[in-house]
């Protein structure tokens, strides 16, 4: 299967996303903001970064990149997407998943191995968990807090669109201590911490069986390469 | 050439960490009276020829669309510098 990573000016993990496609099994394939060429993918990832440097908001400017209208195309016609930190920041900005970020409640920059509670089990990039495992995932950011209007909030809980919360601590402020949400389809998935840092032992979070041990990020890229076989 | 002015705010019901650190900084320096401070945006766009009313209708466009996010953001004013008249 052909993942494409798309990257932008500023992006950080572009690289780290291709080689979580590659170990599990995945096809990465580049992709640049300024084209409009998905290069036949059958997946898409926004990876993390700082792009254009988190000018007017974290994540806006390249909300509006060339390349955006075709993964706004692709996800609506139901292409799996996955945005991993500034990448969930420009979902949320081209509004193909529900919510915005502001700046951390505590104002600082925050990197943790994070503890999370898959809530939504069935979306595309997330059908490998169980509802209720507790995952360790890498965070790192600065604009992390999500906030929603009362009544999306009230909705997206209700409608199972939460797909990742914080368990023990929330490291930003984010409301109802949501971590990541999904599209009502499932196929678009936007959450702040970053998988792709956690899936070979040696590079991942400490778990309680070995230092650096942590592969939980794994299951999201094998979940999108399984259910693409399943079709 | 013209200028035209959009002020942005975050949305009065939300935390805003910056204004909120200010405002702690405030209090340090014994200046208690102020209470509160918010920190918004304002974009200044210059413009090439008149500002008709189809410029200031994409203006308003950008503002909604891109200069803010209506989820976070409200956009305040949206001015002609040269004459200040409140266009919004």
């Amino acid at each position: 299967m052909r993942v494409g990573v798309v990257t932008f000016p500023g992006s950080l993990d572009d690289r780290d996303a291709q080689r979580a496609v590659r170990l599990a099994g995945g096809e990465p394939v580049a992709l640049w903001h300024g084209d409009h060429d998905l290069k036949g993918v059958e997946a898409i990832i926004l990876p993390g970064g700082f792009s254009y440097g988190d000018y007017l908001r974290a994540g806006a400017i390249a909300s509006f990149s060339p390349i955006m209208a075709d993964v706004v195309d692709a996800a609506n016609a139901g292409m799996p997407v996955l945005g991993i930190c500034n990448g969930f920041q420009m979902l949320a900005e081209a509004r193909l998943v529900p919510g915005a970020h502001t700046r951390n409640a505590h104002q600082q920059f925050i990197r943790r191995d994070q503890r999370l509670v898959v809530e939504n089990a069935r979306t595309d990039w997330t059908n490998g968990f169980t509802e209720g495992q507790e995952i360790t995932i890498p965070l790192k950011n600065a604009d992390g807090r999500f906030i929603a209007d009362a009544e999306t909030v009230k909705r997206i809980e209700g409608e199972g669109q939460v797909a990742f919360r914080y368990v023990g601590v929330n490291p930003n402020g984010s409301m109802d201590d949501i971590a990541g949400v999904t599209n009502a389809r499932g196929n678009v998935v936007g959450l702040m911490p970053h998988p792709e840092h956690a899936v070979e032992e040696g590079f991942g979070p400490d778990t309680p069986a070995a230092m650096s041990s942590g592969v939980d990020g794994l299951t999201f890229f094998t979940s999108v390469l399984e259910r693409a076989l399943a079709k | 050439m013209p200028t035209i002015v959009v002020e942005v705010m975050p949305k009065a019901e939300l935390l805003d960490p910056q204004g909120k650190a200010v405002a702690g900084a405030l209090s340090r320096l014994g200046k208690g009276a102020f209470t509160d401070v918010r920190i918004g945006k304002r974009f200044e766009v210059t413009v090439e020829g008149e500002v008709t009313e189809a410029v200031l209708a994409d203006v308003r466009e950008l503002a909604d669309d891109m200069f803010s996010n209506s989820v976070i953001e409200d956009v305040v004013s949206i001015t002609v510098a040269d004459d200040a008249t409140t266009t919004r």
